[in-house]
């Protein structure tokens, strides 16, 4: 067995390298350069590690092109799945900037960790070996770890970083043994060599050993992205850490488990579709269901956000399940939509709060509609687009996850995603009923709104609305990442 | 060389069973070092499988793994003990049946 | 000039930004000018396209203009545009023409209301949404403006949010309305998924292609859209309570024109409803039900305003019965009188109302003649018209529908029947109402009975053209046996929804026209058949106007001869009485059914699968592995355990189906 000298690409690699450079940068800056309770110019540095890494990302696109011993490539959807984590970083650190001084979070390693994470998000779209994927995941998991349980003094953000550490680990261990079982049945960890081995040898698939390993990634996927029975976690640990990282947690980790989920079942085990499909339409179908039901009785809006969170990733998977070209270029789109409106609900969560008052609780946004008329609106965009009403974008990711479900004759599991987006009005718009039509029992008074945060509540609005009146530009680019995946 | 009489079967239920003992552990066993070291078992045991997986294919891509999942576990531990030293400076315990401040 | 149709939806558009950004800072006369003026800007360019396009050889009228492409991908390709045909320009008249007036009394109504250019602007958004409903060339476009009218009723219900009723009807109304979009929606995708377009015209142009059964179920789908947003059985139960909201809103939304957005969605799609029979069937049947039911409940109400509620419910069911029969042209030419007389009595009780101070209940007003003469001399013809007698607006048009229920191919005599019996109804309580209103003494309050004025002009203006479109608009539509051509709606109409009145009596399924038919020969054929059937018709209209003016007389008995009467025949039918007054307990069963289960299941999820399932299970497994140390103790397990167990469960059963797949397939 010979050493072969892996070619070395960096290009390829290029926005992950710069955002580790600006993470160690920041990272140091807050050692040496600590200013207390001004920390702001770090979220700025990052912000512009982010757009250096972004603007980086538009030589590689278009190419498909392997590198490290096929262990990474930079192709179409790699690429796509960059540019959606890389808005959902930038997006995050706006939002941070003022919220993070304003609990006492604002030091180098919260900018930091944040890329670290977005690091992690890249590797696993980008990965093209279980190896690049598992040290993707884990490079993601371990800073949010550390960002949800960044409040030190907060008995809430403590316990959510523990309940997310502790069952994140647990999820690992059986992603993990999968990756080692499916590692064991076909001799190579490089996703193309998988499937290769698999179509040379059709008898493996029968083969329990194989079959047990997907069984086991199905598991450690579904607790990323949140799928019932794998999601108990996400209320808990979504309404204990700060509101900037449950931002980044519900549309980031989310986009990067679908990313690696999909990687993985579609480019390496599409033989074993038959198997996996029933499995995943139970899966869709229990965590719509169970997300959007359960999101009804909440009080606290932050919780109520996670459940309809565990909601969204089951319209993703009634899109998984479909399939075809439509439905995976339909979850494209939908992350993308997805992050701008959650994060924007978020950030008009972040903004309603102020110091020793975060106002999580639905019935403390009553009034808020006439008193700050434009934050009402945009959340009332927001809901509206998360609830699936057209024209946002919102709206239009549902037509066409759906549409693919029904292309792919899934009938029914388009019947039940409509009935549950239907159920999901209902509480979408208890925020606007809220915001609009109940007489506020408190005043909220003395609110701040750090102009970072503005900013990101307008490019959201622009995004879902963009992605709701001009769709076809973003499906396309969509289609056009997809091809050679399937 | 002596040439091995366990075959390498043995070996991977082995790792099926550390893998069980670690599951069991970590659902049952109250101190959350406790869970959490039953959770390292668990990758434990899988690194155990690739090895000899790793040896059984005959190729270096297990062993080149557990490399890695022993420096991602290092990092976890360190990340959790972190996060049970803030535990314990928050609420005076660290057994998980006792931290329930968020639920339903 | 025909290319310039977008400006018919811009000037409500425009008017909404303004209002909505400005209106609370600008003068109050000011808004109320920029929301009218827009309407009214909207409504004049309708009429020039109206002129433009009957300049036009019928079989030409249409007119596509694409304002740009939405969705192209690969095989989906939606162009947004709007399209003017003879169908979308009478709705596009209708609504525009309506919505001016209702504007205009607004500016009086509203007066002195806090809300004032919140009103306006939620109207402005209204008209603009309803004109893309109407103008819309595509499924996609429909769906937009039939949820934006959808979001508009629901605010505008809403609007006195601080009464905890209204802000509950208008959820009630937004979630009703949900249900029948998840139909509209689903047979949207059907349609697509089949024919590969949204497009009206390549949709109607393909449509043959499809199978039967295919087209009913779409036709079916498409229904259940329609019976929610215009409030049939069983989806009605939104309308009633929707009568919180403003009188105008009332009039303008929930009787002239989102309601009746269902009949036009229905006459659009005539091409698919024609080819599936049982559809047609279907809501012929629903439409007539609906029709007699809320006539019958609408016998006891005593709130002036649900009154009128539940009686555009049973209008709109006539306007499916004849959509139902495959009379489309009689169900839209029921459409547009209706909005006359409907809105017309709507903004005649917002008049009441203002000269009551507020009062809704019959049982207090009376005597109201001779102290709100122009309010009552123009309700008079209103509900005339609603009562089908001849001469007045509604007469020709429900006639008209009644007639098709029993000529057409699709019809029966037991629909008509029915028709009539809720037509007799009709008029018993809208005279009941106009006597228990304008007649006797006056029961209300003294301090009220002392402020009790006739509205300013700008309310009886629009009173009263409205009044006078409720005389004459019916004679757009006059019946082939008082002479043929005169029938100038459903020729205009024709080349869309086909010619009704002359394919329905080429299709007349009498067995004695068969006999003439087999009989004679030649051109005495058509002679006999054309005799045979005028006679007919004409026999049924005396019927129906026997009925209705029975329905006046008996409110005529009760309520001004003997005016002890309606609580002795209560008593009597003491048990029918209870239910027609509690209307039939439908909102309770509702409640009770769906609402209450819900809510409840949440609940449990919430509670009981998270506390009760999971520690259940947790504290099961406790006692399995901690094995007897454990059993004593008392358990507080850990939810970070729970989770995990939970996780377990779950990945027990997806390895587990995942064996035994591979083990047994």
């Amino acid at each position: 067995m010979g050493i072969t000298v892996p070619q070395i690409n960096f290009s390829i690699i290029a926005p992950e390298l710069i955002i580790s450079a600006f993470a160690l940068v920041v990272l140091l800056l807050g050692v040496f350069f600590p200013r207390t309770g001004k920390n702001d110019y770090l979220g700025y540095v990052s912000l512009v590690g982010i757009v250096v890494a972004f603007l980086y990302t538009f030589p590689i696109m278009g190419k498909s092109q392997y590198a490290f011993n096929n262990m990474i490539v930079a192709d179409g959807f790699g690429v796509f799945f960059k540019v959606i984590f890389l808005i959902i970083a930038f997006l995050t650190v706006l939002i941070s900037i003022g919220y993070a001084r304003r609990v006492d979070i604002d030091f180098g390693e919260y900018y930091a960790l944040i890329m670290f994470a977005t690091l992690g998000m890249m590797l696993m779209a980008a990965g093209t070996s279980l190896i690049t994927i598992f040290l993707g995941l884990e490079t993601m998991s371990i800073a949010i770890y550390v960002l949800a349980g960044l409040m030190r003094g907060d008995r809430k953000s403590i316990e959510s970083a523990l309940k997310y550490f502790l069952l994140g680990a647990f999820a690992t261990g059986f992603l993990l043994y999968g990756m080692a079982l499916i590692y064991g049945s076909t001799g190579t960890i490089i996703l193309e060599e998988i499937a290769a081995y698999i179509k040379s040898k059709p008898e493996l698939l029968r083969s329990p050993m194989i079959i047990m390993g997907i069984a086991l990634l199905t598991i450690g996927f579904g607790f990323k992205v949140a799928t019932v029975p794998f999601h108990m976690w996400t209320p808990d640990v979504y309404e204990g850490a700060p509101t900037s990282i449950t931002a980044f947690m519900a549309t980031g980790v989310k986009a990067a488990g679908f990313a690696g989920f999909i990687r993985v079942f579609f480019s390496a085990l599409g033989a074993f579709q038959p198997d996996w499909i029933a499995i995943m339409w139970l899966l869709a179908v229990a965590t719509m269901t169970v997300g959007n039901v359960v999101a009804i009785a909440q009080t606290n809006i932050k919780r109520m956000l996670a459940y309809s969170s565990i909601a969204h990733a089951g319209y993703i998977l009634v899109a998984f399940v479909a399939g075809n070209e439509l439905g995976t270029a339909s979850i494209l789109f939908y992350l993308l939509v997805y992050a701008f409106m959650n994060i924007g609900a978020f950030t008009v969560v972040i903004l309603l709060g102020k110091r020793g008052e975060e106002n999580v609780l639905i019935s403390d946004y009553a009034g808020i509609g006439f008193k700050y008329p434009l934050l009402g609106a945009s959340m009332t965009i927001f809901m509206l687009s998360m609830a699936g009403i057209p024209p946002l974008g919102g709206f239009m990711g549902k037509f066409y996850i759906f549409s693919a479900a029904v292309k792919a004759e899934y009938y029914w599991l388009a019947v039940i995603g409509v009935l549950n987006s239907a159920i999901s009005v209902y509480y979408y718009l208890r925020v606007t009923v809220f915001m609009y039509f109940r007489e506020p029992e408190r005043e909220i008074t003395g609110l701040t709104f750090s102009p970072a945060s503005v900013v990101a509540v307008i490019i959201s609005v622009w995004g879902v609305l963009y992605m709701g009146i001009f769709p076809s530009d973003i499906l396309a680019l969509a289609q056009r990442s997809i091809t050679g995946l399937l | 060389m002596i040439i091995p009489t366990v075959p390498p079967s043995c070996y991977l239920v082995l790792g099926a069973i550390l893998f069980t003992i670690g599951v069991i552990g970590a659902l049952t066993r109250r101190n959350a070092i406790v869970v959490f070291m039953c959770i390292e078992l668990m990758l434990n045991a899988v690194n155990v499988s690739f090895i000899t997986l790793s040896r059984f294919l005959n190729s270096p891509h297990g062993v080149m793994f557990v490399f890695f999942v022993m420096a991602v576990a290092a990092a976890e531990a360190a990340v959790g003990l972190a996060i049970f030293v803030q535990l314990y400076r928050t609420r005076e315990t660290i057994n998980v049946d006792e931290i329930n401040l968020m639920k339903w | 000039m025909l290319d310039y149709v977008w400006l018919v939806p811009l000037f409500p558009a425009v008017g909404f930004i303004i209002n909505g950004l400005i209106g609370k800072r600008i003068d109050r006369r000011l808004v109320g000018w920029i929301g009218c003026s827009a309407i009214g800007l909207s409504f004049f360019f309708s009429i020039l396209l109206f002129f433009e396009l009957i300049q036009l050889p019928p079989a030409s009228r249409h007119h596509e203009f694409e304002i740009f492409e939405w969705v192209v991908s690969g095989d989906f390709r939606t162009v947004i545009g709007y399209q003017v045909d003879p169908l979308s320009i009478l709705m596009a008249l209708v609504v525009s023409g309506v919505s001016f007036f209702i504007h205009i009394y607004s500016i009086g109504y509203m007066h002195g209301d806090p809300g004032y250019p919140r009103y306006f602007t939620y109207l402005n958004l209204f008209v603009f949404m309803m004109l893309n409903l109407v103008l819309a060339n595509n499924f996609l476009l429909m769906f937009v403006g039939w949820e934006g009218v959808g979001l508009c009723s629901y605010l505008l219900i809403g609007f006195w949010f601080e009464r905890d009723s209204a802000s509950n009807a208008g959820k009630k109304a937004f979630v009703v309305n949900r249900v029948g979009d998840f139909g509209f929606l689903l047979g949207i995708f059907l349609i697509f998924t089949n024919l590969g377009t949204l497009d009206f015209t390549e949709v109607f142009h393909k449509a043959p292609s499809l199978d039967v059964t295919l087209a009913t179920t779409i036709a079916i789908l498409l229904f259940i859209g329609a019976a929610g947003k215009s409030a049939q059985l069983p989806l009605y139960v939104w309308l009633p309570d929707a009568m919180e909201g403003p009188t105008p809103v009332s009039s303008l939304i929930h009787a002239a024109t989102m309601v009746t957005a269902g009949v036009y969605m229905i006459a659009r799609c005539n091409v698919l409803y024609s080819m599936a029979p049982i559809a047609l069937t279907i809501v012929a049947v629903i439409g007539v039900a609906t029709a007699i039911y809320a006539a019958s409940i609408g016998l006891t109400q005593n709130d002036i305003k649900r009154v009128l509620a539940y009686s555009t419910i049973s209008q709109l069911g006539y306007m499916f019965l004849g959509v139902g029969v495959g009379a489309y042209g009689a169900g839209m030419f029921h459409l547009m009188t209706h909005a006359f007389f409907k809105g017309l009595l709507f903004l005649g009780a917002g008049s009441v109302m203002h000269a009551m101070s507020g009062e809704l209940d019959m049982r207090k007003m009376g005597g109201l003649r001779r102290k709100i003469p122009i309010t009552f001399w123009t309700f008079v013809p209103a509900t005339l018209a609603i009562a089908g007698i001849p001469g007045f607006s509604g007469f020709f048009s429900k006639d008209e529908i009644l007639w098709q229920a029993y000529s057409s191919s699709h019809g029966h005599f037991l629909l008509w029947a029915v028709g009539v019996i809720a037509a007799g109804m009709t008029s018993f309580y809208m005279f009941r109402l106009l006597f228990m209103t304008f007649f006797g003494q006056c029961r209300a309050p003294e301090e009220v009975k002392k402020h009790i004025h006739e509205s300013p002009k700008v309310m009886t203006v629009p009173l009263g053209v409205l009044s006078v479109l409720s005389i004459i608009g019916g004679y757009v539509g006059i019946p082939h046996i008082f002479g043929g051509g005169f029938n100038k709606i459903g020729e205009f109409l024709a080349p869309v929804v086909g010619g009704h009145g002359e394919v329905a009596k080429g299709h007349a399924v009498f067995s004695f026209e068969k006999v003439a038919h087999a009989a004679e020969g030649g051109g005495a054929t058509a002679t006999a058949h054309g005799l045979q059937s005028a006679s007919m018709e004409m026999i049924l209209m005396a019927i129906s106007v026997i009925v209705a003016l029975i329905g006046i007389l008996m409110a005529y008995v009760f309520y001004i001869k003997r005016p002890n009467l309606p609580g002795i025949v209560a008593e009597k039918g003491k048990t029918l009485y209870t239910v027609l007054i509690n209307k039939y307990f439908v909102d309770e069963i509702y409640e009770f059914c769906f609402v209450d289960s819900l809510k409840s299941l949440g609940i449990a999820l919430w509670k009981g699968f998270d506390d009760l399932v999971i520690d259940g299970a947790v504290n099961g497994v406790g006692h399995l592995t901690v094995g007897l140390s454990g059993v004593l103790r008392k358990i507080q397990t850990g939810f970070v355990q729970s989770y995990a167990f939970f996780m377990i469960i779950g990945g027990v059963i997806v390895v587990g189906y995942y064996m035994i797949r591979a083990i047994f397939y």
